[in-house]
């Protein structure tokens, strides 16, 4: 074991057991994947994305960019988790990535030795011949070899869920300044929450040997934590990682509720959170970075800080010889704190020569470098510039800090250079947010705790809260001074950025090659992409652009920082809204009823209605279709049009009102009476249409497509409050307050006469065509009637009160029995709308005007609407327009399909000779042939031409004739009678 | 984004449907002689500035009101939020004493 006897904050009664690539491990309560993995030795955990080479921990928080493991099993597995952020719990599985056969001996290993080849734009250069090759050939066996984990390829079975929150002052990251912030905060009164990544709240404290107070670091946290947890108006949120910072003070946060295998419970297993916060203040610390020398990749190979890490919070001895190379103080403080716990330090490396060596007992070289590194899955041996090797099996590195700015930048910000400790602070800051300590530039624990106390005031009081008792902060004083990046660059193969497998080559290359603006940069080499977007790699890159383009780093810039900052599965963006749960589903007040007569179901926008309904020995849904129209021709059938959008429009001017949005004139209809209306939109084109009723002088209800229920909606309440806003309407919406049923057929109004209450009058001479009124049903439940007729029957609309619909349908069932009444679904409300020539859809579909649809004569030249100016334009207006017809083929045996276009008679089907489109086609099952609608070219002026209808898909040419638009009772008698 | 609603206190953008230019409420009224070039302007020339904009947004998941939103496109600051027909009045009065 590589676990020291007494350190760390892990609880050692509480033993883990887990296992990795097969083989059974434990750990400890407190552990991390990756300390746990070191606690038994094992350095190397996976292969690199492209050369596949070995690589180990590196780091021991977020920013890690090599050990990426594949955890779980079967459908709850999750690639490119990073075992240094995932907590050990019992009977975890992990296994390592992308390698081919075991991971000691991978087999893809040769790309190493072919990296030679494999340089920047490889793929780019290499695999462009021949062209076809490249989708069936190359990029599958190139995503094969290159990439991370696998997905398990079946539904996740766990549950997300989402949830917003609210507070004042939103604290991110829970080190030294957050927690000071938090405390401040919570003493104040004001509603906190302290949001942080880790699962132990503390930050760097929980790592670090300090003093505050005269008390350990680790106890400070410990008592401020507790303090904290007594507030009722402070929420601490551990494993909750704010990814993103939007506008106007709204945070992302991704937070992980339970491990990954307890999938059984019914607790979601990650949260996503929106938290509105009035002020944010950024306590997110700082990442290291590495240094650059030959071989840098190597297992063994870590960050110092993160060494340091292992050693004090998890009690874990990371190496046997462990050397030490920093161009930093904060390298040294890692040397002390190993060599008290013990480990044995064979040597410090600092390229600065000029500095006080602040530890004993240590070999150590000042001014020198680390040239190159040795060792098959693990370090073995340094060299360095002067030629000295040393063994180690572990090199702890430190290249200095970078400030986590990301939350800064989410906003456009630019993070701008600091000289003194040469690193990138942010720029310009998110409004209501505040930048402390590390993150901030600031290194030195005593000034960030001054600097925290005095933004924090400044903070409480633009809250309205007031700053409670003394808050006094001392730490043991730690100078903090780093080296400049190197002025020559590394040689060797020198990696820059450990998850892409970039190194300084490539990025020569892509220089070379032009791309030498940083944004290129990382498109061409991919420096600083995928799951740890650079935090380890990215200012590295930026000094070997600067040398190479021999531009100060503050010029070379950085790229932009967008949300994510670390990766948020997709799930946690679904949180519950998976299949059927992804939009709501609208169910009619007939469905049950359809239901159960096993009605065929079709999305129509987010409502179901019944499609057909199949009686046994049907076997095909043309049948039922059939049988649907000829029943509600021959006799009575009645239909579902609940769907459609209404809406009840009052007021003085709501007549003027009608006649402003409809293109044709509304202001003259009777009360009493219905009108069909065409609405355009602005600029000619028709939007939607349907049907409007006056029930009183002031009182129109309009019915919409259902499809575009919404939208015009919105468009009329556009119109009246922006176009008119000084008139007297008012809209209300009641889609789902009327059950709707449309019953027509021949029997319509025998059978309606023994539905609704005697009084009412329903007779042809005092309820003819197109007239609307009140009617009384189920001994005085008010009902509306509308007489009109989309079939081209004699057919009535009843909408009643929708609580009522399921009563009204056993009821007219029941009644209708001796008129053998039907239900029948959209489909035969669709054949018998084509075979009366109504546009629907299809024909309304954004691209057409009332020109185009025949109806050109009813656009009012004389008042002002919607629309009817824009339809006078020449091009929609003019001669050989698009004109819309009927279709049917000259071989009966024929059938149209929807889509084709038409060709004239002779001439090749080319696009030049394209005259326009079928749009709706169905078989007449009164005609017994297919029908079609369709707009072609002065189609009203070519009756009887015969065209071709091109179907290109299946090579398909069926020959046609022009036909007027109205198959069926052409004279409408039927509707009338 | 956050949008202020003058009686509803600040509502998630995710409440609203974004249209366009507040221009858009000045629309042409068509008399005799019709002019159709200012029906085309108002169609199809729209102000998309850089900066500071006053654009319409409909709380349809709210009180269904439409409100005219001063919004810095740059910044996403929100300066000013306005009934849609006061901000008419407004205008009008404005333009009729010019």
């Amino acid at each position: 074991m590589f676990r020291l006897e007494s350190r760390g904050l892990i609880n050692r009664e509480k033993r883990l057991n887990f296992s990795f690539n097969g083989k059974k491990l434990y750990g400890y309560d407190g552990d991390t994947l990756a300390s746990a993995l070191l606690a038994n030795g094992n350095h190397l955990v996976g292969r690199s994305f492209k050369y596949h080479r070995p690589r180990g921990i590196f780091s021991s928080g977020s920013e890690e960019p090599s050990a990426l493991v594949q955890v779980g099993l079967g459908a709850n597995t999750e690639p490119n988790i990073r075992a240094t952020t995932i907590q050990l719990f019992d009977d975890l599985v992990a296994n390592s990535q992308n390698h081919f056969g075991p991971l000691e001996w991978d087999f893809m290993r040769v790309n190493d030795f072919l990296s030679p080849f494999l340089s920047a734009g490889f793929y780019y250069k290499t695999f462009m011949w021949p062209k076809s090759f490249w989708e069936k050939i190359y990029e599958p066996i190139i995503r094969k070899a290159a990439g991370l984990g696998r997905l398990s390829g079946e539904p996740d079975p766990s549950t997300y869920d989402k949830g917003f929150l609210h507070c004042d002052l939103l604290i991110i990251g829970a080190g030294p300044s957050g927690l000071q912030s938090a405390l401040m905060a919570a003493r104040s009164g004001a509603k906190v929450i302290v949001a942080d990544e880790d699962f132990l709240l503390g930050g760097s404290l929980n790592g670090d040997h300090t003093q505050i107070n005269n008390d350990t670091g680790v106890n400070w946290v410990k008592k401020t934590i507790e303090e904290l947890m007594s507030f009722k108006n402070v929420r601490l949120m551990p494993k909750t990682t704010i990814y993103g910072a939007f506008d106007h003070g709204i945070f992302g946060a991704l937070e992980i509720k339970t491990n990954l295998e307890r999938v059984k419970s019914d607790k979601p297993r990650q949260v996503l959170w929106r938290i509105y916060a009035k002020q944010s203040v950024l306590c997110s610390g700082s990442s290291e970075r590495s240094l650059l020398f030959g071989n840098n990749d190597r297992p063994g190979i870590m960050l110092s800080r993160s060494v340091r890490q292992y050693c004090n919070r998890w009690g874990i001895i990371p190496g046997k010889k462990i050397s030490i190379y920093t161009n930093n103080d904060d390298g040294w403080i890692t040397a002390k704190d190993l060599k008290e716990a013990g480990c044995n330090v064979v040597m410090v490396i600092d390229e600065r020569s000029d500095i006080v060596v602040p530890i004993k007992n240590v070999d150590y070289r000042l001014g020198k470098k680390v040239m190159d590194t040795k060792g098959s899955l693990r370090i073995s041996s340094l060299r360095l510039d002067d030629g000295t090797t040393v063994e180690t099996d572990c090199l702890a590195v430190s290249g200095g800090f970078n400030p986590n700015v990301h939350l800064t930048c989410h906003e456009r910000g630019r993070p701008q250079w600091q000289e003194k400790n040469h690193c990138f602070i942010p720029g310009k800051i998110p409004k209501g947010m505040e930048v402390v300590g590390a993150a901030s530039g600031a290194f030195d624990l005593n000034n960030i705790f001054d600097e925290t106390s005095l933004k924090m005031k400044k903070i409480l009081s633009y809250l309205g809260y007031k700053h409670q008792g003394k808050i006094k902060l001392t730490a043991a004083q730690k100078p903090y001074n780093v080296a400049p990046f190197s002025k020559s660059l590394a040689k060797g193969k020198v990696w820059v950025d450990l998850q892409n497998d970039v190194t300084i080559k490539d990025i020569k290359i892509a220089v070379q090659e032009g791309f030498h603006s940083v944004e290129l940069l990382k498109r061409y080499t991919t420096l600083g992409m995928a799951t740890d977007q650079g935090k380890t790699s990215n200012v590295l890159g930026l000094s070997v652009l600067s040398l190479l383009k021999n531009e100060p780093i503050e010029k070379v810039g950085t790229t932009i920082y967008r949300p994510p900052f670390t990766p948020v599965p997709i799930g946690a963006f679904a949180g519950r809204s998976r299949g059927k749960h992804f939009k709501p589903v609208r169910l009619t007040p007939s469905h049950q009823w359809a239901e159960q007569r096993n009605a065929v179901f079709v999305e129509t926008g987010n409502w179901l209605r019944a499609q057909w309904f199949p009686l046994e020995g049907e076997l095909t849904w043309r049948e039922s279709v059939d049988r649907e129209v000829l029943q509600t021709r021959e006799s009575v059938g009645i239909c579902d049009v609940t769907t459609l959008g209404k809406i009840d429009i009052k007021g003085r001017d709501a007549g003027a009102f009608l006649n402003f949005v409809y293109a044709n004139n509304f202001g003259k209809l009777a009360v009493g009476k219905v009108r069909y209306g065409l609405m355009l939109r602005d600029d000619g084109i028709a939007f939607d249409d349907g049907t409007t009723a006056r029930f009183a002088e002031d009182h129109f209800v309009m019915t919409t497509t259902t499809t575009n229920a919404v939208t015009v909606f919105r468009h009329l309440e556009f119109c009246r409050q922006c176009l008119k806003p000084t008139w007297d309407v008012h809209l209300l919406s009641t889609t789902d307050h009327w059950a709707q049923f449309a019953i027509a057929g021949p029997n319509s109004r025998a059978l309606l006469s023994e539905i609704i209450d005697s009084k009412s009058d329903i007779s042809n001479a005092s309820f003819p065509f197109m007239a609307c009124g009140k009617v009384s049903i189920f001994n005085g439940i008010e009902a509306r009637l509308f007489r009109i007729s989309f079939s081209g029957e004699l057919a009535y609309e009843l909408a009643l009160p929708r609580r009522y619909a399921s009563s009204f349908m056993e009821h007219i069932f029941e009644t209708g029995k001796k008129f053998n009444l039907i239900p029948y679904g959209t489909e035969a409300l669709g054949v018998m709308r084509i075979e009366k020539g109504h546009a629907a859809g299809n024909e309304l579909n954004g691209q057409t005007t009332a020109n185009n649809l025949g109806l050109g004569k009813m656009v009012s030249k004389l008042n002002d609407c919607i629309g009817n100016t824009m339809s006078e334009r020449e091009k929609i207006d003019g001669e050989g327009i698009l004109k819309l017809v009927g279709f049917a083929p000259t071989n009966k045996m024929q059938t149209l399909v929807a889509g084709s276009h038409f060709i004239p008679k002779g001439k090749p089907a080319k696009l030049q000779n394209d005259e326009g489109w079928m749009s709706s086609v169905a078989f007449s099952p009164m005609l017994n042939k297919s029908i079609g609608l369709g707009f072609i070219k002065a189609g009203d002026q070519r009756y009887g031409e015969k065209v071709d209808s091109v179907n290109p898909l299946n090579k398909e040419v069926i020959e046609v004739e022009i036909t007027s638009p109205h198959f069926f009772d052409p004279e409408g008698d039927r509707l009338r009678g | 984004m956050i949008i202020p609603h003058p009686y509803l206190g600040p509502r998630d953008a995710c409440e609203f449907v974004y249209k366009g230019d507040a221009e858009l409420v000045f629309r042409p009224e068509r008399v005799e002689p019709v002019d159709y070039d200012a029906f085309h302007d108002y169609l199809y020339l729209r102000q998309n500035p850089a900066g500071i904009h006053k654009e319409l947004w409909y709380h349809e998941y709210g009180d269904r009101s439409w409100l005219v939103v001063t919004r810095n496109t740059q910044t996403h600051e929100i300066l000013k939020v306005e009934f849609a027909s006061n901000y008419i009045s407004k205008q009008k009065n404005r333009k009729s004493n010019v």
